[in-house]
């Protein structure tokens, strides 16, 4: 089943999320990437009701893309996961919600500060330090109760985050194989391998 | 399972001597598991009144937006601040209006229309029940606003340990005459 970790530390936020596609009980492909780049300091993991996910995470990203245009600033983290989390408490009451949970982490140029934000589909909304969506929320939530440091250097972050992946891969039963991991800092966004 | 337990989190408000109080838990759950910890559902809307809102987490945030937004607007156009007594009937007047999940609210606009009106407490939230008995036990007439903020704490803090749904800290506001003081508590986090 789909899973996504985040994970703040020192200067910057790693995130993390399986790749595969799947239809009911069959994956469909493992190398789906459901990690967006949103903006030149905010990354935003998406998963829930496929099509749903493609088109609202498009959706943002134009929006926010055509705000940096017509105004020649990007939106600031706090400020984009706002307007994120109205479009889909919007949605929510309307005929056809979308169902979309998002992570969404982001670098703060102006007072160079990580912040992360979960977000589900009913536009809840909160700043965490870690968070998870999916069925390896219920193992990577209590590890990282344990062993997440904001003060961590980069390393240190992708360690704790390997010790939630090889935990779910251990302990759930319908757990993803692969995993894509970016990482948003002062310098911008970036791919990492594990 | 009604969508007033889905996040849980419960808020309780005193009338003390000269000063009110009100308090509320910071957990933010989906059901039993727990996603955040310093989730606020207490609100400054001037500098005298807090509005606390318990309850599906997606409409307190946009609740308070839509608050902050009316609040802003009578402002403007009054030239100046809302009265609380006044502030209550809109929250009562919004949480009337037919837009679906803002109806569950109303308990709220209780709390909110009665910390004028009651002459002792208001509670809300999954705790609601657990705080009755910590408050009707605890809440004494006159109490000054030290001794208020002991109360409204022991009172939060213990009810809060019997409900799953609530907890994981807890953020107190005493409001008084010419001052606000926020104080956050340490609970149990289990």
């Amino acid at each position: 089943m789909e899973t996504s970790f985040a994970i703040t530390g020192k200067g910057y936020v790693l995130v993390a999320s399986d790749t595969t596609a799947a239809r009911s009980i069959v994956k469909m492909k493992t190398d789906e990437d459901k990690i967006k780049v949103i903006s030149p300091h905010l990354l935003m993991a998406y998963s829930g009701e496929p099509g749903d996910t493609i088109q609202f995470a498009e959706y943002v990203e134009r929006n926010l893309r055509l705000f940096h245009i017509r105004n020649n600033y990007a939106l600031r983290p706090s400020a984009a996961a706002s307007w994120i989390r109205r479009s889909l408490a919007q949605s929510l009451r309307s005929r056809k919600p979308y169902s979309v949970n998002l992570m969404l982490g982001g670098f703060d140029v102006t007072t160079d500060t990580p912040h992360l934000y979960w977000v589900d589909y009913l536009g809840t909304m909160t700043e965490v330090p870690f968070g998870a969506h999916g069925y390896g929320a219920y193992f990577g939530l209590s590890l990282l109760d344990r062993y997440h440091n904001p003060e961590a250097t980069l390393e240190e972050g992708i360690e704790t985050l390997k010790r939630c992946i090889n935990e779910v891969s251990k302990r759930l039963v319908v757990s993803p194989e692969k995993y894509k991991v970016k990482v948003v800092d002062k310098d911008g966004t970036r791919e990492i391998e594990l | 399972m009604s969508i007033m337990e889905y996040n849980g989190g419960s808020v309780v408000a005193m009338v003390g001597k000269d000063c009110v109080a009100i308090a509320s838990d910071l957990r933010l759950g989906n059901q039993a598991l727990g996603i955040s910890s310093n989730f606020q559902k207490i609100f400054p809307v001037t500098d005298r009144i807090f509005l606390g809102l318990p309850g599906l987490a997606t409409d307190v945030t946009t609740l308070r937006e839509t608050f902050r937004f009316r609040v802003n607007m009578y402002t403007i156009k009054e030239e100046r601040e809302i009265e609380p007594e006044t502030f209550a009937h809109l929250v009562s007047s919004t949480l009337y209006e037919p837009t679906g999940g803002f109806r569950p609210f109303i308990a709220a606009t209780d709390l909110i229309g009665c910390l004028n009106f009651a002459k002792d407490f208001v509670v809300a939230g999954t705790a609601s029940t657990k705080l009755y008995g910590t408050a009707e036990g605890l809440w004494e007439p006159d109490l000054d606003p030290e001794q208020l903020f002991e109360t409204i704490s022991q009172t939060m803090l213990n009810a809060v340990d019997r409900d799953a749904y609530s907890g994981w800290g807890v953020v107190v506001h005493v409001i008084e005459k010419d001052k606000v003081t926020t104080r956050t508590l340490k609970g149990r986090m289990d």
